[in-house]
């Protein structure tokens, strides 16, 4: 069920890996009633942070006041404690199939430090539309298709749809 | 004993977030094991080189979808305690265009970039770092974005309903859709010049 490649690393088949994702989410479902994220993590580590150095600017924004200030425990959610498990999920599936290195992936016909660059905007942009859509592609998309949510489906397909698009932009970056 | 678990009482709501760790670290290796921590193999589906994510992310979806409605049917899950997000039209086509815009400049989702950081992919973590940037303009420019944010409230409509069909049909033609896509991913990967990475 495995693949190996060029350097010696193996991956799970795809499919075998989507029934486990799509496991993982279900039971996701069935024991706290919600899906998995990834974003949702950044926004509560952000109102954390920025309430720790400006709580009278939390207080005020009409954005933060939503996750942090007053009682609110921005870094007590549940999303929090899934991206750290997803770290070490992650980290632990490098050890056992070896691959955990320190690289930097990108085409031959760039630099490394074209491509950290890229790679930073990239998280810059896909972080801010991660607040306008609430949600990423784990947690608006796939959770949300999980439930046939509309709205997950809608994200779903602007983002692939405006990615494949975009590619062809980027592409002297990846091939 | 209906799902979820949590909301039912059944286990102390302070156990959640073990449950959190216990199942981010599914989510993580899930990804990772897939191939999802190499940003070339993500941004291969947009190039047909690789569909890993086209294969990974729709197998997840058909096989999250049929069990949550086998786990309704058998009453083991209550679809009414479940989170679904609440639909901002405007909002969410807007933000997956943005999104779609970071994926292919950055190579990873923030999901991804998480896991790639975790085995010492150094472009997953300048594009973890990015996302927190991202975030905090959002954040701190809300009051611009506001009108959109709230724009073309509908609710939390499911997809089904579009179509005027049952939750069960729009699955199985999901699943034969899917199905579909999994051949001619195939096919395609096939027909394209392999990229070394």
């Amino acid at each position: 069920m495995e693949k190996i490649n060029k350097d010696g690393t193996t991956y799970l088949n795809p499919y075998l890996g989507g029934v486990i994702l799509g496991t993982v989410l279900l039971l996701a479902f069935y024991i706290s009633g919600r899906g998995l994220g990834a974003s949702g993590a950044v926004k509560n580590t952000v109102a954390a942070t920025v309430n720790v150095i400006a709580p009278e600017h939390v207080a005020k924004s009409a954005y933060y006041s939503q996750f942090a200030g007053g009682d609110k425990n921005p870094m007590g959610n549940w999303l929090v404690y899934e991206v750290i498990g997803a770290l070490a999920g992650a980290f632990l599936s490098g050890l056992l199939f070896n691959r955990l290195k320190f690289k930097v992936e990108h085409s031959p016909k760039i630099t490394n430090r074209r491509r950290l660059v890229f790679a930073i905007l990239g998280g810059v942009v896909f972080g801010f539309g991660s607040q306008l859509a609430r949600g990423c592609t784990s947690g608006a998309a796939l959770s949300g298709m999980a439930v046939l949510s509309l709205g997950g489906y809608i994200t779903m397909i602007a983002i692939f749809g405006t990615a494949f698009i975009a590619a062809w932009v980027f592409r002297k970056n990846w091939i | 004993m209906i799902g979820s678990i949590i909301s039912s009482g059944i286990i102390s709501p302070s156990w959640d977030n073990v449950f959190a760790v216990v199942l981010g670290m599914g989510f993580g290796f899930a990804l990772e094991a897939s191939g999802f921590s190499s940003s070339r193999k993500i941004i291969g589906t947009f190039f047909g080189y690789d569909f890993v994510v086209v294969k990974v992310f729709f197998t997840a979806a058909i096989v999250a979808s049929m069990g949550l409605l086998y786990l309704n049917y058998m009453g083991l899950v209550d679809f009414s305690t479940l989170y679904i997000q609440p639909l901002f039209l405007a909002s969410a086509i807007v933000g997956g265009i943005i999104m779609g815009v970071g994926f292919s400049m950055g190579g990873f989702c923030p999901g991804t970039s998480i896991c790639a950081a975790a085995v010492g992919k150094l472009d997953g973590l300048a594009f973890f770092g990015g996302m927190f940037i991202g975030v905090y303009l959002f954040s701190e420019a809300f009051p611009w974005f506001e009108k959109l944010y709230y724009s073309g409230s509908q609710g939390s409509p499911m997809v089904n309903t579009v179509f005027g069909i049952s939750p069960e049909l729009f699955t199985f033609i999901l699943v034969l859709a899917a199905i579909g896509m999994f051949f001619g991913a195939s096919w395609v990967e096939k027909k394209v010049k392999k990229v070394e990475y």
